[in-house]
């Protein structure tokens, strides 16, 4: 207990978040031992834990380095596409299915993070409402090159098209087809590795946010000029938290292509990308515990409004409209500040 | 070289429509500093308005349009009072989101209201088929009213900015809207206005381009909507003939792109040319520079 006293403020509170993440999980495993799950939330599992880490990875763009982007589910496309494909080329050579999620997930987060700094390096040089739109057309623009794209394996190996669905394959099979996008895919995504994902993403961003990096990429977000002025690398930190953002959605994304016989990549255009910000929005910028809430939440919420299908949408709208005008209300403010003391602490650093 | 006058024609007509509706962002941006995400869906509620009066309610189309502009006026005016201007000191960021949520609620409102299922829009106009180069070349009526209608908005709106008082005081407030107040100009009444006005300029917009393209859903207005926005900043955001400018080299160059290079690529080319630009001259085509202070 005093060794637990002793730690520093932020390393208990992120060992408490590791906590509580694998008691939910530990939780939700048992309820689904005692099939106390229905059948549509057991569907969720998997697509809950891709937004989580999604929202985690990019509450560091929005919230940790203050940019906004409209383009994120661009790269959770990239990875679903290279994943799916890395995962169905090893089919024959790895038995495991566990073992070849893995590896589609490392080349799901890979590529996903080549395709950041490819994208990074010219839109950073932007700032504002003009990064946002460039993200959302760069966004954009992965979801209609995919929409183009053609593979397929056989004996002797991949095949690749642009723009033409003749791959030129007797007895292959397709993986990609065009604007239909991932067919014929083996589900081999599980909540346990989604789980896993979770608990690497929250090691990854939590620990950049405390270190020495982290408190640059903080600078940069209050103050670039002043941050600039003693000798911060400002594109330097600014790809770092992008870079990184985007290999997490690229693995996101790898888990997520993994779990549906086929996506089209329009799936992934920018309402996701909004969906994925709305999250991190309501969760609290730069705060990873809202965004784990607020993503779970969020998802779940349209699925447990089936009985009212026609207005879930609707519903979901409103509850968006609001909750943006109550947390904004200074009156509002003014009144939790009041009921609980220990916000007004709060306030005043946020 | 037919082709290529065949092409010109249509992407100047294309782009005539995203002129109209990146006015609409333009002005709203220039003045309330926020990326009006629905204004795409008030563009789908207006053709919306037109399709009923003309179907339901056999109007004429002149009156249809005129029904659009009246409920699609009322409509931006509503969505501003009720949803931004209490936002009006919140960051940008809760506004954008609002917007997103505006922006769903129309596209599901309208779900509920005229279903998912596509409705052919029969086109307003009536005007008949300009054949040149011996019926090589045809230039539709709806290219002709189109453009013809840009062309009076953008003379309109550009006299109304200048010389007129409602016009000064938006100037004043995208300008400094402190310092506007202080004169003696209603702040919230003007950025009232230009929702007011920019959400008419959208029904307009929403009139033409389901005229030309003929159907119509829910989210008809999404993709125009932010390829009208990008064409704005194409322009230089906030600055009327950037807005023109900017919409008919969009028009222009998508309807190019997906003649003579891909279809399947179009809206990728697009976006790129965007974000070439943007990295060439960060604040668009003719967009004021503001050097950032210490």
């Amino acid at each position: 207990m005093n060794k637990l006293k002793s730690m520093k403020k932020s390393t208990r509170k992120n060992l408490f978040t590791y906590l509580l993440v694998i008691i939910a999980y530990l939780l939700i495993q048992l309820l689904q031992g005692q099939g106390l799950l229905t059948r549509s939330l057991q569907g969720q599992l998997v697509p809950v834990c891709c937004y989580i880490v999604m929202a985690l990875s990019l509450n560091l763009v929005v919230g940790i380095s203050g940019e906004l982007s409209l383009g994120h589910a661009g790269f959770m496309s990239v990875g679903a596409f290279s994943g799916v494909v890395a995962a169905m080329a090893l089919r024959s050579s790895i038995a495991s299915p566990a073992l070849r999620l893995m590896i589609a997930i490392i080349v799901g987060a890979a590529l996903a993070a080549v395709a950041g700094f490819i994208v990074g390096v010219p839109v950073l040089r932007l700032q504002g409402d003009y990064l946002a739109i460039v993200t959302l057309a760069f966004g954009q623009i992965i979801v209609n090159i995919l929409q183009c794209v053609y593979m397929g394996v056989d004996a002797a190996g991949l095949h690749f098209r642009f723009d033409n669905a003749d791959l030129g394959m007797t007895d292959g099979t397709t993986i990609i087809s065009g604007p239909k996008g991932t067919v014929t895919v083996e589900k081999i995504s599980s909540f346990t590795a989604g789980f896993f994902l979770i608990l690497i993403t929250l090691f990854i961003v939590l620990n950049l946010v405390n270190s020495r990096s982290g408190r640059a990429i903080m600078a940069i977000r209050d103050n670039r000029i002043a941050a600039e002025s003693v000798g911060i690398n400002v594109t330097k930190y600014r790809l770092m938290a992008f870079v990184t953002a985007s290999a997490l959605a690229g693995a996101a994304g790898a888990l997520y292509g993994l779990n549906y016989s086929s996506i089209d990549p329009s799936k992934f255009d920018y309402n996701t990308s909004i969906l994925v910000l709305v999250f991190v929005v309501l969760g609290g910028l730069g705060n990873m515990w809202g965004s784990i809430i607020a993503a779970t939440f969020l998802t779940v919420l349209p699925e447990a409004m089936r009985g009212f299908e026609d207005y879930r949408m609707l519903v979901y709208a409103i509850v968006l409209i609001l909750v943006m005008l109550a947390t904004n209300n200074d009156q509002l403010k003014g009144l939790l500040s009041r009921m609980i003391p220990k916000r007004k602490e709060a306030v005043k650093h946020g | 070289m037919m082709t290529f006058l065949g092409y010109l024609v249509s992407g100047i007509s294309l782009g005539s429509v995203y002129a109209i509706i990146a006015l609409g962002y333009t002005m709203v941006y220039g003045i309330a500093k926020m990326l009006n995400f629905a204004h795409g869906d008030v563009i789908m509620v207006g053709a919306y308005i037109s399709f009923c009066a003309t179907n339901y309610l056999s109007l004429p189309a002149w009156l249809s349009v005129l029904l659009a502009i009246i409920v699609c006026t009322v409509l931006g005016v509503v969505i501003e009072g009720l949803a931004y201007r209490p936002l009006r000191q919140a960051g940008s960021l809760a506004v954008l989101i609002t917007a997103i949520g505006v922006s769903y609620f129309l596209q599901n409102a309208a779900q509920l209201i005229w279903t998912s299922n596509t409705k052919i829009f029969t086109s307003i106009v009536s005007i008949p088929s300009l054949r040149l180069f011996g019926g090589q070349l045809t230039i539709t009526g709806e290219a002709i009213v189109t453009v013809l209608t840009c062309i009076l908005i953008m003379a309109g709106l550009t006299f109304f900015t200048g010389a007129t008082r409602m016009g000064k005081a938006m100037r004043a407030c995208s300008e400094d809207k402190g310092a506007a107040q202080l004169m003696g100009i209603n702040v919230n009444f003007t950025i009232s206005m230009t929702f007011a006005i920019g959400s008419a300029l959208a029904a307009v917009a929403g009139v033409l381009l389901c005229s030309s393209y003929n159907t119509l859903i829910p989210t008809t207005g999404a993709m125009p909507g932010i390829k009208a926005f990008t064409a704005a900043v194409f322009g230089g955001i906030g600055s009327i003939p950037g807005a023109l400018l900017g919409g008919i080299l969009l028009g222009i160059i998508e309807i190019f792109a997906s003649g003579y290079i891909s279809y399947q690529l179009s809206n990728a080319i697009v976006f790129a040319v965007l974000i070439i630009v943007l990295l060439v001259k960060p604040s668009g085509l003719l967009g004021k520079y503001t050097p950032e202070k210490v």
